[in-house]
């Protein structure tokens, strides 16, 4: 496959970033997306040229490290991460716009490489139960509803890769904050914090300058774990249920 | 208890669920709410023209005698006009603040961007929000402020006969069937999206139940509100 790829470079967190054209050649369509970099990247490196910095850590799907917006699409045209993205999803010579995260709260750091930090604080906020340490607790000792148990471990799925931020008109984080919110908040472990839990991370979610949910659906769409819009519903009824507690 | 390994950014706020912007959503959906019931009571207020003018004069009357004498002739409908504006200013006021904030939340556009799930209906609704605050300035001059009369029959006192008078005039009716459309579509993904913010759609059943509901509000509305108008300029409807 020959492929021209329209690439955003900026060297650093303070530089001015721009569009550069790159063609590339000898793609098969068995290579991810990542490797189809790889292979760019070794002709920049063989040309003296600096390398396309990127993002990746586990290549299967689960980490939540990749994510580009490719052609407009968060982590492509099939709902999967950027790594488990191949190339047989486009055709010979496709022209192929790829973009970092658009967020605020996602600062570019160097290329297509942004700083989720902001996801990790909002964790910080409330996204943990405290439990006691020490000798493990007799698992049948709490027992939970299998619907529950179902919906959380659905929430749970999410691997925090921002494709919802990337994805939303509002640049929201309110997917990934919803589905924290869903995965503690239906289990018996996470119920003494969950009023403040919601108040905290949220809190810290729009301090970060992420936007708010319009109900549009974009992050559902994008998301590689399929999580539904429900969890942001989940996130709106857990603040209100705060609210009327008085928090 | 996780560790503090990142510096919190800004300066640290105590946090309250009345300071968030989910706060906001839901201050936008209960005042969207009180609309929703405003505008259907209308409607069905608009509707009592095809019993002919006496009838809707009859109707406009008894408005302003509800709840007396405990209250003064005109008493319910000025507090109930009262508690729009405050849910307006309420509505706008949150909707302007959360669109300001979401414009600040991505201050790089990006150079490709294809939408999914978009629809006409939830990407007008800011603008067509806007469209709606414009046309209220209109209405409220036309028919509650200033009464002024742009049809060629005289109306005096009688809110039918200016109603049948003003509809007479072809461009009156357009303006409206535009506010309309835009109405609908606000109310398409508004009551849908309240539903959502208030909680009420965890579920597959409730989500399809609100996107159904939230369909049926708005074609109800839209059908409703375009009847009148439109039974005058083709003259079903006589003064």
């Amino acid at each position: 496959m020959n492929l021209t790829l329209k690439i955003w470079r900026q060297a650093g967190p303070k530089s001015k970033g721009e569009m550069v054209t790159y063609p590339v050649s000898g793609i098969s369509e068995d290579m991810s997306f990542l490797e189809m970099l790889d292979v760019l990247n070794e002709q920049l490196n063989a040309r003296g040229e600096e390398p396309i910095a990127f993002d990746s850590d586990c290549r299967e799907g689960i980490c939540g490290m990749c994510g580009l917006m490719i052609s407009g699409k968060a982590h492509g045209p099939e709902v999967t991460t950027t790594c488990q993205l191949h190339m047989r999803s486009f055709s010979d010579g496709d022209e192929i716009t790829i973009e970092p995260w658009r967020a605020d709260a996602f600062p570019v750091i160097k290329d297509l490489v942004v700083d989720r930090s902001s996801f990790d604080r909002i964790i910080q906020a409330g996204g943990f139960i405290s439990a006691n340490t020490g000798a493990a607790p007799e698992a049948h000792s709490v027992p939970v509803p299998k619907p529950k148990a179902d919906r959380s471990f659905m929430a749970a799925a999410c691997i925090g890769c921002g494709a919802c931020v990337a994805a939303c008109p509002n640049a929201s984080g309110m997917l990934f904050l919803g589905a924290k919110i869903t995965h503690l908040g239906e289990l018996p472990q996470g119920q003494p914090e969950r009023d403040a839990r919601v108040v905290n991370m949220l809190t810290q979610h729009d301090d970060e300058g992420f936007g708010g949910c319009t109900n549009i659906g974009e992050c559902s769409s994008a998301c590689p774990k399929e999580i539904p819009l429900d969890v942001i519903n989940q996130l709106n009824k857990d603040l209100r249920h705060a609210l009327a507690h008085g928090e | 208890m996780a560790t503090n390994t990142l510096p919190v950014t800004g300066k640290p706020r105590p946090a309250s669920a009345r300071r968030t912007t989910v706060f906001m959503k839901l201050l936008m959906a209960l005042s969207g709410a009180l609309f929703v019931f405003y505008v259907l009571m209308h409607m069905y207020g608009n509707l009592k023209i095809f019993g002919g003018v006496e009838a809707f004069d009859e109707y406009a009357l008894h408005l302003r005698t509800i709840l007396m004498p405990i209250l003064p002739f005109g008493g319910f409908l000025w507090l109930f006009r009262a508690l729009l504006v405050v849910a307006l200013v309420a509505h706008a006021w949150s909707a302007f603040y959360l669109w300001s904030r979401a414009r600040g939340a991505r201050t790089t556009r990006y150079v490709a961007k294809e939408a999914a799930k978009a629809t006409v209906k939830s990407r007008m609704m800011r603008w067509g929000g806007v469209a709606l605050l414009l046309f209220l300035v209109w209405h409220l001059l036309q028919f509650t402020i200033l009464k002024f009369n742009v049809g060629t029959e005289a109306a005096g006192d009688s809110a039918g006969k200016l109603v049948i008078s003003s509809f007479q005039v072809w461009w009156v009716v357009l303006i409206y069937l535009l506010a309309l459309a835009a109405l609908g579509m606000h109310l398409w993904h508004g009551v849908w999206s309240a539903s959502q913010t208030l909680g009420w759609t965890s579920s597959a059943r409730s989500r399809r139940t609100a996107k159904s509901v939230a369909t049926v509000i708005a074609l109800v509305t839209a059908v409703g509100f375009a009847l009148p108008p439109l039974a005058i300029l083709f003259g079903i409807v006589k003064g």
